[in-house]
Protein backbone atom coordinates (compact mmCIF):
# COMPACT_ATOMS: atom_id res chain seq x y z
CA UNK A 1 0.00 0.00 0.00
CA UNK A 2 1.43 3.37 -1.06
CA UNK A 3 1.55 5.96 1.43
CA UNK A 4 0.20 9.32 0.82
CA UNK A 5 0.80 12.60 1.48
CA UNK A 6 -0.47 12.66 5.05
CA UNK A 7 1.40 9.08 5.88
CA UNK A 8 4.63 10.78 5.10
CA UNK A 9 3.81 13.81 7.06
CA UNK A 10 2.61 11.66 10.00
CA UNK A 11 5.85 9.61 9.41
CA UNK A 12 8.35 12.03 9.83
CA UNK A 13 7.14 13.77 12.57
CA UNK A 14 6.85 10.61 14.83
CA UNK A 15 9.79 8.23 13.31
CA UNK A 16 11.79 11.71 11.38
CA UNK A 17 11.24 9.14 8.24
CA UNK A 18 10.64 10.99 4.93
CA UNK A 19 9.94 7.79 3.10
CA UNK A 20 9.89 3.49 3.71
CA UNK A 21 13.50 3.36 6.42
CA UNK A 22 16.50 1.62 4.95
CA UNK A 23 16.93 -1.69 7.62
CA UNK A 24 14.21 -3.12 9.42
CA UNK A 25 10.61 -1.82 10.04
CA UNK A 26 6.88 -2.41 10.25
CA UNK A 27 4.74 -0.18 9.40
CA UNK A 28 1.15 -0.04 11.13
CA UNK A 29 -1.56 2.24 8.79
CA UNK A 30 -5.51 2.22 10.25
CA UNK A 31 -5.42 -1.35 11.98
CA UNK A 32 -3.10 -3.45 9.22
CA UNK A 33 0.30 -3.89 8.26
CA UNK A 34 1.05 -1.73 5.31
CA UNK A 35 5.00 -3.21 5.04
CA UNK A 36 7.14 -4.82 6.56
CA UNK A 37 11.07 -5.62 6.09
CA UNK A 38 13.33 -7.85 8.12
CA UNK A 39 17.30 -7.05 8.01
CA UNK A 40 19.94 -9.96 8.15
CA UNK A 41 20.01 -9.34 12.21
CA UNK A 42 16.48 -7.77 13.17
CA UNK A 43 13.50 -10.57 11.90
CA UNK A 44 10.44 -8.49 11.95
CA UNK A 45 7.47 -11.02 12.39
CA UNK A 46 3.85 -10.85 12.33
CA UNK A 47 2.10 -12.90 15.76
CA UNK A 48 -0.32 -14.85 14.68
CA UNK A 49 -2.44 -14.88 17.45
CA UNK A 50 -3.67 -11.24 17.80
CA UNK A 51 -2.61 -8.26 16.01
CA UNK A 52 1.37 -7.15 16.69
CA UNK A 53 4.88 -8.17 15.69
CA UNK A 54 7.77 -10.08 17.23
CA UNK A 55 11.24 -8.15 16.93
CA UNK A 56 13.68 -10.22 16.94
CA UNK A 57 17.08 -9.25 17.44
CA UNK A 58 20.36 -11.26 16.99
CA UNK A 59 23.01 -11.16 19.65
CA UNK A 60 26.05 -8.64 19.28
CA UNK A 61 24.00 -6.68 16.15
CA UNK A 62 25.49 -3.12 16.55
CA UNK A 63 24.51 0.29 15.45
CA UNK A 64 21.43 -0.89 13.31
CA UNK A 65 17.76 0.64 14.00
CA UNK A 66 14.21 -0.93 13.41
CA UNK A 67 11.55 1.22 12.72
CA UNK A 68 7.93 0.20 14.11
CA UNK A 69 5.63 3.80 13.45
CA UNK A 70 1.70 3.21 13.51
CA UNK A 71 -0.92 5.34 11.11
CA UNK A 72 -3.96 6.31 12.24
CA UNK A 73 -5.93 8.24 9.20
CA UNK A 74 -9.66 6.89 10.56
CA UNK A 75 -11.82 8.25 12.66
CA UNK A 76 -13.93 5.85 14.47
CA UNK A 77 -10.61 3.16 14.68
CA UNK A 78 -9.88 1.36 18.05
CA UNK A 79 -6.53 -0.38 17.16
CA UNK A 80 -4.91 -2.26 19.71
CA UNK A 81 -1.58 -4.02 19.24
CA UNK A 82 0.97 -6.26 21.21
CA UNK A 83 4.60 -6.10 19.90
CA UNK A 84 7.18 -8.16 21.92
CA UNK A 85 10.86 -7.01 21.29
CA UNK A 86 13.86 -9.26 22.19
CA UNK A 87 17.36 -7.45 22.30
CA UNK A 88 19.85 -9.87 21.86
CA UNK A 89 22.98 -10.33 24.28
CA UNK A 90 25.50 -7.85 23.43
CA UNK A 91 23.43 -6.03 21.02
CA UNK A 92 23.68 -2.23 20.55
CA UNK A 93 20.49 -1.24 18.60
CA UNK A 94 18.05 1.77 18.80
CA UNK A 95 14.13 1.02 18.59
CA UNK A 96 12.07 3.85 16.70
CA UNK A 97 8.70 3.36 17.67
CA UNK A 98 5.50 6.37 18.00
CA UNK A 99 1.97 6.66 16.67
CA UNK A 100 0.53 9.49 14.67
CA UNK A 101 -3.21 9.47 14.72
CA UNK A 102 -4.84 12.45 11.81
CA UNK A 103 -8.93 12.28 12.82
CA UNK A 104 -10.25 13.61 9.90
CA UNK A 105 -14.09 13.04 11.43
CA UNK A 106 -16.29 12.68 14.66
CA UNK A 107 -15.38 9.58 15.91
CA UNK A 108 -13.17 8.57 18.34
CA UNK A 109 -9.50 7.67 16.61
CA UNK A 110 -7.55 5.25 19.70
CA UNK A 111 -4.60 3.43 19.26
CA UNK A 112 -3.61 1.22 21.99
CA UNK A 113 0.25 -0.32 21.88
CA UNK A 114 1.30 -2.72 24.08
CA UNK A 115 4.98 -3.32 24.20
CA UNK A 116 6.56 -6.07 25.51
CA UNK A 117 10.91 -5.53 26.02
CA UNK A 118 13.27 -7.63 26.93
CA UNK A 119 16.58 -6.71 26.66
CA UNK A 120 19.41 -9.56 27.04
CA UNK A 121 22.79 -9.74 29.33
CA UNK A 122 24.55 -7.10 28.42
CA UNK A 123 22.92 -5.13 25.60
CA UNK A 124 22.22 -1.89 24.99
CA UNK A 125 18.57 -0.35 23.46
CA UNK A 126 17.43 3.28 23.04
CA UNK A 127 14.05 3.55 22.24
CA UNK A 128 12.42 6.66 20.43
CA UNK A 129 8.66 7.26 20.92
CA UNK A 130 6.71 9.68 19.53
CA UNK A 131 3.27 10.61 20.20
CA UNK A 132 1.15 12.93 18.11
CA UNK A 133 -1.91 13.79 16.92
CA UNK A 134 -3.76 16.25 14.22
CA UNK A 135 -6.89 16.51 11.82
CA UNK A 136 -9.75 18.81 11.28
CA UNK A 137 -12.32 16.36 12.72
CA UNK A 138 -14.03 16.99 15.86
CA UNK A 139 -13.11 13.38 16.74
CA UNK A 140 -11.07 12.59 19.92
CA UNK A 141 -7.40 11.43 19.26
CA UNK A 142 -6.45 8.52 22.04
CA UNK A 143 -2.86 6.88 22.59
CA UNK A 144 -2.40 4.58 25.54
CA UNK A 145 0.90 2.96 25.20
CA UNK A 146 1.32 0.35 27.71
CA UNK A 147 5.30 -0.18 28.14
CA UNK A 148 7.05 -3.28 29.80
CA UNK A 149 10.55 -3.73 30.10
CA UNK A 150 12.79 -6.21 31.29
CA UNK A 151 16.16 -5.67 31.82
CA UNK A 152 19.29 -8.25 31.95
CA UNK A 153 22.58 -7.52 33.93
CA UNK A 154 24.70 -5.43 32.73
CA UNK A 155 22.10 -3.92 30.03
CA UNK A 156 21.78 -0.91 29.03
CA UNK A 157 18.49 1.17 28.06
CA UNK A 158 17.82 4.77 27.10
CA UNK A 159 14.10 5.37 26.47
CA UNK A 160 13.23 8.70 25.54
CA UNK A 161 8.76 9.37 25.44
CA UNK A 162 7.73 11.96 23.84
CA UNK A 163 3.74 13.73 22.98
CA UNK A 164 4.32 16.75 21.05
CA UNK A 165 0.84 17.72 20.72
CA UNK A 166 -2.57 17.25 19.66
CA UNK A 167 -3.36 14.34 21.94
CA UNK A 168 -6.50 14.68 23.34
CA UNK A 169 -6.12 11.72 25.89
CA UNK A 170 -3.50 9.38 27.12
CA UNK A 171 -2.94 6.90 29.64
CA UNK A 172 0.80 6.02 29.55
CA UNK A 173 2.00 2.54 31.69
CA UNK A 174 5.04 2.35 32.06
CA UNK A 175 6.76 -0.93 33.90
CA UNK A 176 10.15 -2.07 34.03
CA UNK A 177 12.58 -4.56 36.37
CA UNK A 178 15.89 -4.42 36.35
CA UNK A 179 18.63 -6.59 37.00
CA UNK A 180 22.24 -6.59 38.34
CA UNK A 181 24.09 -3.55 37.14
CA UNK A 182 21.65 -2.71 34.81
CA UNK A 183 21.08 0.77 33.72
CA UNK A 184 17.94 2.44 32.41
CA UNK A 185 17.76 6.22 31.87
CA UNK A 186 13.68 7.20 30.90
CA UNK A 187 13.01 10.74 29.63
CA UNK A 188 9.52 11.92 28.68
CA UNK A 189 8.65 15.10 27.53
CA UNK A 190 4.98 16.07 27.35
CA UNK A 191 3.16 18.87 26.03
CA UNK A 192 -1.19 19.03 26.48
CA UNK A 193 -3.52 21.87 25.37
CA UNK A 194 -6.95 22.77 25.13
CA UNK A 195 -9.02 20.28 27.29
CA UNK A 196 -6.45 17.71 26.76
CA UNK A 197 -6.04 15.09 29.57
CA UNK A 198 -2.29 13.25 30.02
CA UNK A 199 -2.10 10.49 33.05
CA UNK A 200 1.84 8.89 33.52
CA UNK A 201 2.27 5.73 35.68
CA UNK A 202 5.81 4.32 35.94
CA UNK A 203 6.69 1.87 38.31
CA UNK A 204 10.33 0.94 37.79
CA UNK A 205 11.79 -2.13 40.18
CA UNK A 206 15.03 -2.13 41.06
CA UNK A 207 15.79 -5.35 41.52
CA UNK A 208 19.67 -6.49 40.96
CA UNK A 209 22.54 -5.21 42.97
CA UNK A 210 24.30 -2.26 41.76
CA UNK A 211 21.50 -1.64 38.75
CA UNK A 212 20.55 2.26 37.96
CA UNK A 213 18.07 4.43 36.80
CA UNK A 214 16.95 7.52 36.13
CA UNK A 215 13.19 8.99 35.38
CA UNK A 216 13.11 12.67 34.06
CA UNK A 217 10.08 13.87 32.93
CA UNK A 218 8.84 16.99 31.66
CA UNK A 219 6.06 18.86 30.64
CA UNK A 220 3.67 21.65 29.53
CA UNK A 221 0.13 22.04 30.03
CA UNK A 222 -1.45 24.86 28.38
CA UNK A 223 -5.02 26.07 28.39
CA UNK A 224 -7.30 23.86 29.72
CA UNK A 225 -5.94 20.84 30.45
CA UNK A 226 -5.04 18.47 33.01
CA UNK A 227 -1.81 15.73 33.65
CA UNK A 228 -1.46 13.30 36.12
CA UNK A 229 2.27 11.99 36.59
CA UNK A 230 2.37 8.89 38.90
CA UNK A 231 6.17 7.79 38.66
CA UNK A 232 7.28 5.15 41.43
CA UNK A 233 10.62 3.69 42.29
CA UNK A 234 11.07 0.31 43.96
CA UNK A 235 14.65 -0.30 45.29
CA UNK A 236 14.85 -4.28 46.59
CA UNK A 237 18.62 -4.17 46.52
CA UNK A 238 21.42 -2.27 46.78
CA UNK A 239 20.90 0.19 43.96
CA UNK A 240 20.50 3.94 42.80
CA UNK A 241 17.29 5.30 41.30
CA UNK A 242 16.22 9.47 40.74
CA UNK A 243 12.79 10.74 39.75
CA UNK A 244 12.10 14.03 38.76
CA UNK A 245 9.26 15.55 37.30
CA UNK A 246 9.51 19.30 36.31
CA UNK A 247 6.24 20.88 34.87
CA UNK A 248 5.28 24.41 33.31
CA UNK A 249 1.80 25.16 33.81
CA UNK A 250 -0.32 28.05 31.91
CA UNK A 251 -3.43 28.97 31.53
CA UNK A 252 -6.09 27.21 33.69
CA UNK A 253 -4.51 23.83 33.27
CA UNK A 254 -4.01 21.40 36.10
CA UNK A 255 -1.17 19.35 37.15
CA UNK A 256 -0.53 16.46 39.63
CA UNK A 257 3.08 15.27 40.16
CA UNK A 258 3.35 12.39 42.94
CA UNK A 259 6.71 10.87 42.15
CA UNK A 260 7.75 8.03 45.06
CA UNK A 261 10.94 6.14 46.03
CA UNK A 262 10.14 3.26 48.16
CA UNK A 263 13.19 1.00 49.67
CA UNK A 264 13.22 -2.44 50.55
CA UNK A 265 17.28 -2.57 51.18
CA UNK A 266 19.55 -0.96 53.58
CA UNK A 267 21.68 0.06 50.51
CA UNK A 268 19.05 1.56 48.08
CA UNK A 269 20.10 4.73 47.46
CA UNK A 270 17.05 6.81 46.14
CA UNK A 271 16.06 10.68 45.60
CA UNK A 272 13.12 12.17 44.03
CA UNK A 273 12.27 16.18 43.05
CA UNK A 274 9.09 17.61 41.45
CA UNK A 275 8.44 21.05 40.55
CA UNK A 276 4.94 22.72 38.90
CA UNK A 277 5.49 26.90 38.11
CA UNK A 278 5.44 28.70 35.54
CA UNK A 279 7.65 30.51 33.05
CA UNK A 280 10.36 32.49 35.10
CA UNK A 281 9.55 36.33 34.56
CA UNK A 282 13.55 36.62 34.21
CA UNK A 283 13.69 34.11 31.39
CA UNK A 284 11.05 35.70 29.46
CA UNK A 285 12.65 39.20 30.16
CA UNK A 286 16.08 38.10 29.16
CA UNK A 287 15.17 36.64 25.94
CA UNK A 288 13.17 40.17 24.96
CA UNK A 289 16.23 41.89 25.62
CA UNK A 290 17.56 39.48 22.51
CA UNK A 291 14.98 41.10 20.71
CA UNK A 292 12.35 38.53 20.32
CA UNK A 293 8.25 38.94 21.18
CA UNK A 294 7.12 37.90 24.47
CA UNK A 295 5.11 34.91 22.29
CA UNK A 296 8.54 34.06 20.86
CA UNK A 297 10.48 34.18 24.02
CA UNK A 298 7.87 31.79 25.29
CA UNK A 299 7.85 29.41 22.42
CA UNK A 300 11.87 29.01 22.46
CA UNK A 301 11.51 28.54 26.55
CA UNK A 302 8.90 25.83 25.95
CA UNK A 303 10.31 24.34 22.99
CA UNK A 304 14.27 24.35 25.27
CA UNK A 305 12.61 22.56 27.95
CA UNK A 306 10.80 20.05 26.23
CA UNK A 307 13.95 19.77 23.97
CA UNK B 1 22.39 60.04 22.61
CA UNK B 2 20.29 58.80 25.38
CA UNK B 3 18.19 61.02 27.59
CA UNK B 4 15.74 60.53 30.63
CA UNK B 5 13.83 63.13 31.98
CA UNK B 6 12.41 63.19 35.55
CA UNK B 7 11.94 59.55 35.76
CA UNK B 8 10.21 58.05 39.16
CA UNK B 9 9.55 54.85 39.35
CA UNK B 10 7.02 53.79 42.74
CA UNK B 11 6.32 49.96 43.86
CA UNK B 12 4.01 48.78 46.49
CA UNK B 13 5.37 46.89 49.25
CA UNK B 14 2.09 45.46 50.27
CA UNK B 15 0.88 48.56 51.81
CA UNK B 16 3.26 51.48 50.55
CA UNK B 17 3.78 52.92 47.67
CA UNK B 18 7.75 53.41 48.04
CA UNK B 19 10.02 55.30 45.17
CA UNK B 20 12.78 53.58 44.07
CA UNK B 21 13.69 56.26 41.50
CA UNK B 22 13.18 59.69 42.45
CA UNK B 23 13.33 62.34 39.64
CA UNK B 24 16.05 61.17 37.22
CA UNK B 25 17.40 63.98 34.75
CA UNK B 26 20.49 62.51 32.71
CA UNK B 27 21.74 62.92 29.02
CA UNK B 28 24.38 60.22 28.56
CA UNK B 29 26.15 60.88 25.28
CA UNK B 30 27.53 58.78 22.50
CA UNK B 31 30.31 56.99 22.45
CA UNK B 32 31.05 57.51 26.55
CA UNK B 33 31.58 54.96 29.10
CA UNK B 34 29.97 55.39 32.12
CA UNK B 35 30.92 53.94 35.65
CA UNK B 36 27.15 53.82 37.45
CA UNK B 37 28.28 53.28 41.17
CA UNK B 38 26.85 53.75 44.98
CA UNK B 39 25.60 51.65 47.31
CA UNK B 40 23.45 48.94 47.74
CA UNK B 41 20.00 49.68 47.16
CA UNK B 42 20.75 53.19 45.72
CA UNK B 43 18.35 52.40 42.11
CA UNK B 44 21.67 51.56 40.13
CA UNK B 45 19.60 48.31 38.70
CA UNK B 46 16.65 49.77 38.65
CA UNK B 47 17.58 53.13 36.59
CA UNK B 48 19.10 50.21 34.14
CA UNK B 49 16.17 47.79 34.09
CA UNK B 50 13.71 51.26 33.63
CA UNK B 51 15.91 51.93 30.18
CA UNK B 52 15.50 48.51 28.90
CA UNK B 53 12.13 48.90 29.69
CA UNK B 54 12.06 45.64 32.11
CA UNK B 55 10.61 48.26 34.61
CA UNK B 56 7.48 50.21 33.98
CA UNK B 57 8.69 54.27 35.05
CA UNK B 58 5.30 55.54 36.92
CA UNK B 59 6.12 58.62 35.23
CA UNK B 60 9.14 60.89 32.97
CA UNK B 61 10.63 60.59 29.74
CA UNK B 62 13.18 58.14 28.01
CA UNK B 63 14.73 59.59 24.73
CA UNK B 64 16.95 58.06 22.23
CA UNK B 65 18.14 59.94 19.63
CA UNK B 66 14.91 62.11 20.42
CA UNK B 67 12.88 59.44 20.09
CA UNK B 68 10.51 59.20 22.74
CA UNK B 69 11.05 55.24 23.46
CA UNK B 70 9.46 55.83 27.53
CA UNK B 71 6.38 53.45 26.00
CA UNK B 72 8.36 50.93 24.09
CA UNK B 73 8.32 47.58 25.28
CA UNK B 74 11.24 45.12 26.41
CA UNK B 75 11.51 43.80 22.48
CA UNK B 76 11.31 47.84 21.05
CA UNK B 77 13.99 48.70 22.95
CA UNK B 78 16.40 45.75 21.78
CA UNK B 79 15.73 46.11 18.54
CA UNK B 80 16.50 49.67 18.44
CA UNK B 81 19.74 49.49 19.89
CA UNK B 82 19.55 48.83 23.80
CA UNK B 83 21.44 45.82 25.38
CA UNK B 84 21.20 44.42 29.13
CA UNK B 85 23.51 42.49 30.49
CA UNK B 86 21.81 40.70 33.51
CA UNK B 87 23.54 40.96 37.00
CA UNK B 88 22.02 37.61 37.81
CA UNK B 89 21.73 35.77 34.22
CA UNK B 90 18.49 33.62 34.18
CA UNK B 91 18.96 29.81 33.63
CA UNK B 92 17.28 27.66 31.13
CA UNK B 93 16.14 24.38 31.42
CA UNK B 94 17.09 22.48 28.32
CA UNK B 95 18.04 25.49 26.14
CA UNK B 96 21.22 25.08 25.21
CA UNK B 97 24.51 27.31 24.82
CA UNK B 98 24.38 27.75 20.53
CA UNK B 99 20.40 28.10 20.83
CA UNK B 100 21.02 31.86 23.08
CA UNK B 101 23.92 32.82 20.81
CA UNK B 102 21.64 32.39 17.71
CA UNK B 103 19.02 34.45 19.14
CA UNK B 104 21.50 36.96 20.45
CA UNK B 105 23.33 37.27 17.03
CA UNK B 106 20.11 36.96 14.52
CA UNK B 107 22.02 33.50 13.33
CA UNK B 108 25.07 35.27 12.56
CA UNK B 109 26.47 31.99 14.28
CA UNK B 110 30.42 32.88 13.66
CA UNK B 111 30.32 35.83 15.57
CA UNK B 112 28.10 34.35 18.34
CA UNK B 113 31.22 31.58 18.46
CA UNK B 114 34.03 34.49 18.51
CA UNK B 115 32.36 36.49 21.47
CA UNK B 116 31.73 32.72 23.13
CA UNK B 117 35.49 32.49 22.49
CA UNK B 118 36.33 36.02 23.84
CA UNK B 119 34.58 35.46 27.08
CA UNK B 120 36.97 32.61 27.72
CA UNK B 121 34.85 29.38 26.66
CA UNK B 122 35.85 26.98 24.25
CA UNK B 123 32.39 26.56 21.70
CA UNK B 124 33.55 23.27 21.61
CA UNK B 125 32.99 23.14 25.07
CA UNK B 126 30.24 24.81 25.61
CA UNK B 127 27.97 25.08 22.51
CA UNK B 128 26.03 21.86 23.67
CA UNK B 129 25.93 22.42 27.01
CA UNK B 130 22.21 23.49 28.53
CA UNK B 131 22.04 26.84 30.38
CA UNK B 132 21.03 25.35 33.32
CA UNK B 133 22.06 24.30 36.80
CA UNK B 134 25.04 22.98 35.66
CA UNK B 135 26.99 26.19 34.63
CA UNK B 136 28.75 27.66 37.22
CA UNK B 137 27.49 31.01 38.34
CA UNK B 138 30.89 32.67 36.22
CA UNK B 139 30.20 30.46 33.11
CA UNK B 140 26.83 31.88 33.00
CA UNK B 141 27.95 35.41 33.32
CA UNK B 142 30.54 35.12 30.69
CA UNK B 143 27.65 33.58 28.31
CA UNK B 144 25.75 36.41 29.42
CA UNK B 145 28.13 38.57 28.36
CA UNK B 146 28.78 36.69 25.16
CA UNK B 147 25.19 36.96 24.01
CA UNK B 148 25.16 40.60 24.69
CA UNK B 149 28.15 41.57 22.96
CA UNK B 150 27.16 39.03 20.05
CA UNK B 151 23.97 41.71 19.50
CA UNK B 152 24.23 44.66 17.13
CA UNK B 153 23.71 47.54 20.17
CA UNK B 154 23.70 51.52 20.57
CA UNK B 155 23.68 51.62 24.30
CA UNK B 156 25.26 48.52 26.47
CA UNK B 157 24.62 48.49 30.20
CA UNK B 158 26.29 46.06 31.66
CA UNK B 159 24.82 45.09 35.78
CA UNK B 160 27.80 44.31 37.75
CA UNK B 161 29.81 42.27 35.37
CA UNK B 162 32.44 41.86 38.18
CA UNK B 163 29.61 39.74 39.91
CA UNK B 164 30.53 35.91 40.20
CA UNK B 165 33.32 36.38 37.85
CA UNK B 166 36.96 35.01 38.89
CA UNK B 167 39.86 37.53 39.87
CA UNK B 168 41.80 36.34 36.65
CA UNK B 169 38.88 36.17 34.24
CA UNK B 170 37.68 39.48 35.27
CA UNK B 171 40.81 41.00 34.16
CA UNK B 172 40.14 39.78 30.07
CA UNK B 173 36.16 40.61 30.53
CA UNK B 174 37.00 43.67 31.15
CA UNK B 175 39.44 44.83 28.36
CA UNK B 176 36.61 42.55 26.25
CA UNK B 177 34.17 45.56 27.55
CA UNK B 178 36.48 47.95 26.82
CA UNK B 179 37.59 46.72 23.43
CA UNK B 180 34.02 46.26 22.17
CA UNK B 181 33.15 49.77 23.31
CA UNK B 182 36.32 51.00 21.80
CA UNK B 183 34.98 49.83 18.16
CA UNK B 184 32.64 52.84 18.08
CA UNK B 185 28.71 53.94 17.86
CA UNK B 186 28.25 52.75 21.49
CA UNK B 187 27.30 54.04 24.62
CA UNK B 188 28.45 51.65 27.42
CA UNK B 189 26.85 52.17 31.09
CA UNK B 190 28.48 49.68 33.58
CA UNK B 191 26.66 49.36 36.99
CA UNK B 192 29.89 48.36 39.15
CA UNK B 193 31.42 48.56 42.67
CA UNK B 194 34.78 47.46 41.26
CA UNK B 195 37.48 50.67 40.75
CA UNK B 196 39.24 48.83 38.03
CA UNK B 197 35.92 49.12 35.96
CA UNK B 198 35.60 52.75 37.51
CA UNK B 199 39.36 53.45 36.50
CA UNK B 200 37.85 52.65 32.64
CA UNK B 201 35.21 55.04 32.14
CA UNK B 202 34.91 58.78 31.00
CA UNK B 203 32.13 59.68 33.45
CA UNK B 204 31.32 58.48 36.89
CA UNK B 205 27.50 58.76 38.03
CA UNK B 206 27.09 58.00 41.54
CA UNK B 207 23.07 57.11 42.92
CA UNK B 208 22.07 56.79 46.21
CA UNK B 209 18.41 56.53 47.77
CA UNK B 210 17.10 56.29 43.94
CA UNK B 211 18.61 59.52 43.42
CA UNK B 212 21.72 60.52 41.03
CA UNK B 213 23.62 62.17 43.78
CA UNK B 214 26.70 63.40 41.55
CA UNK B 215 28.12 63.12 38.17
CA UNK B 216 31.25 63.79 36.69
CA UNK B 217 34.46 63.01 34.27
CA UNK B 218 36.41 60.23 36.20
CA UNK B 219 39.34 62.57 36.58
CA UNK B 220 37.29 64.80 38.84
CA UNK B 221 35.20 62.66 40.98
CA UNK B 222 37.97 60.14 41.33
CA UNK B 223 39.57 61.27 44.63
CA UNK B 224 36.43 62.25 46.33
CA UNK B 225 34.60 58.64 45.84
CA UNK B 226 37.61 56.27 46.59
CA UNK B 227 37.24 58.43 50.13
CA UNK B 228 33.51 57.89 50.01
CA UNK B 229 34.08 54.26 49.60
CA UNK B 230 36.53 53.94 52.31
CA UNK B 231 34.49 55.36 54.77
CA UNK B 232 31.61 53.67 54.04
CA UNK B 233 33.48 50.42 54.31
CA UNK B 234 35.03 51.59 57.14
CA UNK B 235 31.74 51.67 58.73
CA UNK B 236 30.67 48.54 57.25
CA UNK B 237 33.51 46.50 57.98
CA UNK B 238 34.15 48.12 61.58
CA UNK B 239 37.43 49.75 60.49
CA UNK B 240 38.91 47.30 59.37
CA UNK B 241 42.01 48.38 56.88
CA UNK B 242 41.76 45.05 55.15
CA UNK B 243 38.72 44.67 54.50
CA UNK B 244 38.71 48.39 52.55
CA UNK B 245 41.84 47.21 50.91
CA UNK B 246 40.05 43.82 49.67
CA UNK B 247 37.34 45.74 48.60
CA UNK B 248 39.63 47.27 46.05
Amino acid sequence: MPLNAIDKELLKTIADLHNIPSGAFNIRKDGQGVDRRSSAHIQVIPKTDRPGINIFVSPGTKNEAVHIPVLITLSGIVDVVYNTIEIGEGADVTVVAGCGIHNPGSKKAQHDGIHEIIVRKGARMKYVEKHYGEGDGTGERVLNPKTILVMEMDSVVEMELTQIKGVDSTVRDTKAKLAERASLTIIERLMTHGHQEAVSDMLIELEGENCSAKVISRSVAKDDSKQVFRPVMLAKASAKGHVECDSIIMNRARISSSPAISAEHPDAQLTHEAAIGKIAEEQLMKLETLGLSEKEAEDVILRGFLQ
Amino acid sequence: MLKIQSLNLDVSNGTDEVSILKNINIELEDNKFYALTGPNGGGKTSLARAIMGIYKATGGKIYLDDVDITDFTITERAKAGISYAFQNPPRFKGLKVKDLLKISSSGEEDTAYARLRAVGLCPQDYLDRECDASLSGGEIKRIELATVLSRPSRIVIYDEPEAGVDLWSFEKLLSLIKKYHLRGGITSIVITHHEKVISLADEIILMAEGEIKERGPREEMWDALKGDFKCRWQQNCGGDEDAVECYR
